[in-house]
C-alpha cells in the first residue's frame, strides 16, 4: 500500500466517525423528547420528588396511563379520530389522484389557468377562508337549492363528518392542493409508452386508467396516504372549527390540561397537596400526549420502509 | 386509419381528464372561491350576528385601519412572524440539504437514520409543541443546569467564536441555530425528503467522471451535487415559507378574534393583510432565488 492509499483510507475513517457522531447526536435530539414522554407515562408520582431519579424511574406504574385513558375517554376518542383520518385519507387519495391525472393529461390554456387555482389553494392560508366556511357548514345549502325547494334553512353540518367528507371528495380538503401537485408531477413523469401499449392492445381509456395508471402510481398513493392521514390526525385547526363538540384526539388535547385539573381534584379522592401538585398534573398531561402520538408511532413503524422508498420514487422532484 | 384512431384516443383521454377535474372544480368554486369572496366582503364590513344569519354594514377600510393603528398586538405579532420566517427558512434549507446529503451516503444503519428523521413529520403537531413548551415536567426533567441536554447549549462555543473575532451578529445567528436545533429538525422533514429524492436522481456517471478527474469531495459537492439539486430550492423555499406561516401567534390571534370575540370583519381583514404579506414575501424570495438556479436542460 502506498502512502496515498493510506491517507485516503484515514480520511475515509475520519469522515465515517464524524458522520456517525453527527447523526447519532441529531438522532438523539429527535428521539429524546419522545423518550422523555414515554418515561413520564410509566413513572410513579413518588418518583417526581426522588432526587435519584432523572430518567429511569424507580417505581414503574401504569396508573398514569389508566387515569388519562379515563379522562380522555381514550378508546372512543381514538376510534373517532381513526375513523375521521381514514375517511379523509381515502377520499383525498381518490379525488386528488383523479384531479392530478386530469391536470397532467389535459394540456390547454384553461388547464394552466385552473392549475393556478390549485396553487392558490396551497398558498392562501386557511385562516382566510375558515369563517365563511364555518358559516357555510353551519347552514349548509348547496348553491341555494334547498331554499328553492321550500326549506327555510339549510342543514347544520357542524359536529358531523360531512364538512370533511365534502371537502375531501371534491379535493379541496386539508392540503389537497399539495396532493394534487404530487399526483400531477407523478403522472407527468410517467412514460407515455405504457398507455400507448395498452391502447394498442385494445384497452379503453377508462380501462387504461384503472388497470395501468393506478397500479403504477403506488408510490405516489402511499406518499399521499401517509401525509393525508397524519396531517388529519394532527390537525387542530379544522377539527376545532368544524367539530367543536366531538371527541377527537386534537380536541381532547386542547382541553386536556383543564380536564386533568378537574379530574385530580374531584375524581381521585386525593388530598389537597397531591391534587394541587403542578408536577403531577403535568405528568398526566404528558402521558396524554404520549397516548395521542403512540398510535401514529406504531403505524409509522410498520409503514416507514414503504414510505421512505415511495417518496424517493414519487418524483416530487420532477 | 391509424392516425384517426390516434386523434380519437387523444380526444378521449382529454375528455376523461376534464371529467376528472370536474369534482375538484365544483369544490374549488364552492369551498374556495366562494368563501374567499365572502371573506373579502366581510373584511370591508361590520358583521352583526342575528337570529337567522348575519347582517353586514359597510365599513370601508375601518377594519384594516383598526388592525394597523388601534389593535395592541397585531403589528408586533405580524412583524415577529416575518422575522422568525426570515431567520428560520435559510437554516431549514441549509440543514435539510446537509442532512439529505448525509442520508444519501451509504453506511450501516442508514434505513434507521432515515426513519428517525422523518419521525418529526409524523409528529409535527402544533398542539404538542404548545403543551410541551409550557409543561413543567419537561422543564423539570431537562433541568436547569445538571442535565445531559446542557451539552447542546452553545454557550462555550459562543464565547470561543467571539474571542476568535467572528462578527457578533453572525455568532448570535449560528449559536441561536444550535439552540433551536430541535425546532429546525422538526420543521425540515419534508424538505429532507424532497432533497433526498433529488439527490437520488443525479446520474452516478457524473460522480464517477469527477472522481476520475481527481475532484475532492468538497469540489464534487459544489460543482455537481449543489447545481443538480438547486432547481429544487425554489419549491423548498416556497414550502418552508408557507409552512412557517401556517401556525403561529398571528393565526391564533385571527382565530380568537373571529371565533371567541365574534368580530368576523376584523378577523377577515387581518387574515387578508396576513395573506398579502405572505404573497409579497413569496414573490420577492422566489424572484430572487429563481435567477440563481441552475437548470440542467
Amino acid at each position: 500500500m502506498n502512502s496515498q492509499a493510506i491517507a485516503a483510507k484515514i480520511k475515509n475513517i475520519v469522515w465515517s466517525i464524524t458522520r456517525g457522531v453527527l447523526l447519532i447526536g441529531l438522532i438523539f435530539v429527535v428521539i429524546y423528547p419522545i423518550l422523555l414522554k414515554a418515561i413520564t407515562a410509566v413513572k410513579h408520582k413518588d418518583d417526581i420528588y426522588n432526587p435519584v431519579v432523572l430518567l429511569v424511574p424507580e417505581k414503574f406504574t401504569l396508573d398514569n396511563i389508566k387515569h388519562v385513558i379515563e379522562v380522555m375517554d381514550y378508546w372512543q376518542t381514538l376510534f373517532n379520530t381513526f375513523a375521521l383520518s381514514s375517511v379523509t385519507m381515502i377520499l383525498q387519495i381518490v379525488a386528488c389522484a383523479l384531479a392530478g391525472y386530469g391536470f397532467a393529461k389535459w394540456k390547454s390554456k384553461w388547464s394552466t389557468l385552473l392549475f393556478a387555482g390549485v396553487v392558490a389553494t396551497i398558498l392562501i392560508p386557511p385562516q382566510t377562508i375558515i369563517l365563511p366556511m364555518y358559516l357555510t357548514f353551519q347552514n349548509f345549502d348547496f348553491f341555494g337549492l334547498m331554499q328553492l325547494f321550500g326549506a327555510d334553512k339549510g342543514f347544520n353540518l357542524l359536529n358531523t363528518y360531512w364538512p370533511f367528507i365534502l371537502t375531501g371528495i371534491t379535493a379541496n380538503g386539508l392540503k389537497s392542493g399539495l396532493f394534487i401537485y404530487i399526483f400531477r408531477q407523478f403522472f407527468m413523469n410517467m412514460p407515455k409508452d405504457l398507455e400507448e401499449a395498452a391502447l394498442v392492445d385494445g384497452a379503453s381509456v377508462v380501462k387504461t386508467f384503472t388497470s395501468i395508471i393506478i397500479p403504477s402510481a403506488v408510490p405516489a398513493i402511499v406518499t399521499v396516504a401517509l401525509f393525508s392521514f397524519v396531517w388529519q390526525w394532527n390537525d387542530t385547526f379544522f377539527v376545532a372549527s368544524y367539530l367543536p363538540g366531538m371527541q377527537i384526539l386534537s380536541n381532547e388535547l386542547l382541553s386536556l390540561s383543564s380536564e386533568v385539573g378537574v379530574y385530580v381534584t374531584q375524581g381521585m379522592g386525593l388530598g389537597y397537596d397531591e391534587a394541587n401538585d403542578p408536577f403531577y398534573h403535568s405528568m398526566l398531561v404528558g402521558t396524554g400526549l404520549m397516548l395521542a402520538i403512540l398510535p401514529l408511532i406504531i403505524m409509522y413503524l410498520f409503514v416507514q420502509r414503504l414510505f421512505v422508498e415511495s417518496i424517493e420514487r414519487t418524483g416530487i422532484v420532477g | 386509419m391509424n392516425k384517426r384512431k390516434q386523434i380519437t384516443f387523444e380526444q378521449k383521454k382529454r375528455n376523461l381528464a376534464i371529467m376528472f377535474i370536474v369534482p375538484w372544480f365544483i369544490g374549488f368554486l364552492f369551498f374556495f372561491i366562494n368563501p374567499l369572496i365572502t371573506s373579502l366582503t366581510f373584511s370591508f364590513n361590520k358583521l352583526d350576528v342575528t337570529n337567522n344569519g348575519y347582517t353586514l354594514t359597510w365599513a370601508g377600510l375601518d377594519n384594516f385601519k383598526f388592525a394597523f393603528t388601534v389593535h395592541e398586538s397585531f403589528n408586533r405579532l405580524i412583524t415577529e412572524a416575518a422575522i422568525d420566517m426570515i431567520i428560520n427558512v435559510p437554516l431549514i434549507i441549509i440543514f435539510s440539504l446537509f442532512l439529505a446529503t448525509l442520508l444519501n451516503q451509504k453506511f450501516r444503519g442508514r434505513a434507521f437514520a432515515r426513519a428517525v428523521f422523518f419521525l418529526p413529520v409524523i409528529l409535527a403537531s402544533n398542539i404538542i409543541a404548545d403543551i410541551e413548551s409550557t409543561s413543567m415536567m419537561t422543564s423539570l426533567m431537562s433541568g436547569d443546569d445538571s442535565s445531559s441536554f446542557e451539552l447542546l447549549k452553545s454557550v462555550n462555543l459562543e464565547i470561543m467564536m467571539l474571542e476568535s473575532g467572528f462578527p457578533p451578529n453572525l455568532v448570535e445567528y449560528l449559536t441561536g441555530a444550535v439552540d433551536r436545533i430541535y425546532a429546525i429538525i422538526s420543521k425540515s422533514g419534508v424538505q429532507i425528503l424532497i432533497f433526498l429524492a433529488g439527490l437520488q436522481s443525479i446520474p452516478a456517471s457524473l460522480y464517477e467522471a469527477s472522481k476520475i478527474e481527481g475532484a475532492t469531495g468538497y469540489e464534487t459537492f459544489w460543482k455537481i451535487t449543489f447545481p443538480m439539486v438547486s432547481p429544487l430550492i425554489p419549491i423548498i423555499v416556497v414550502y418552508s415559507i408557507i409552512d412557517s406561516f401556517m401556525n403561529n401567534e398571528v393565526t391564533e390571534l385571527i382565530n380568537t378574534i373571529g371565533f371567541a370575540n365574534i368580530n368576523f370583519g376584523l378577523s377577515s381583514a387581518m387574515s387578508w393583510i396576513y395573506f398579502l404579506l405572505i404573497a409579497i414575501i413569496l414573490a420577492v424570495s422566489t424572484g430572487l432565488i429563481s435567477r440563481k438556479v441552475f437548470y440542467n436542460n
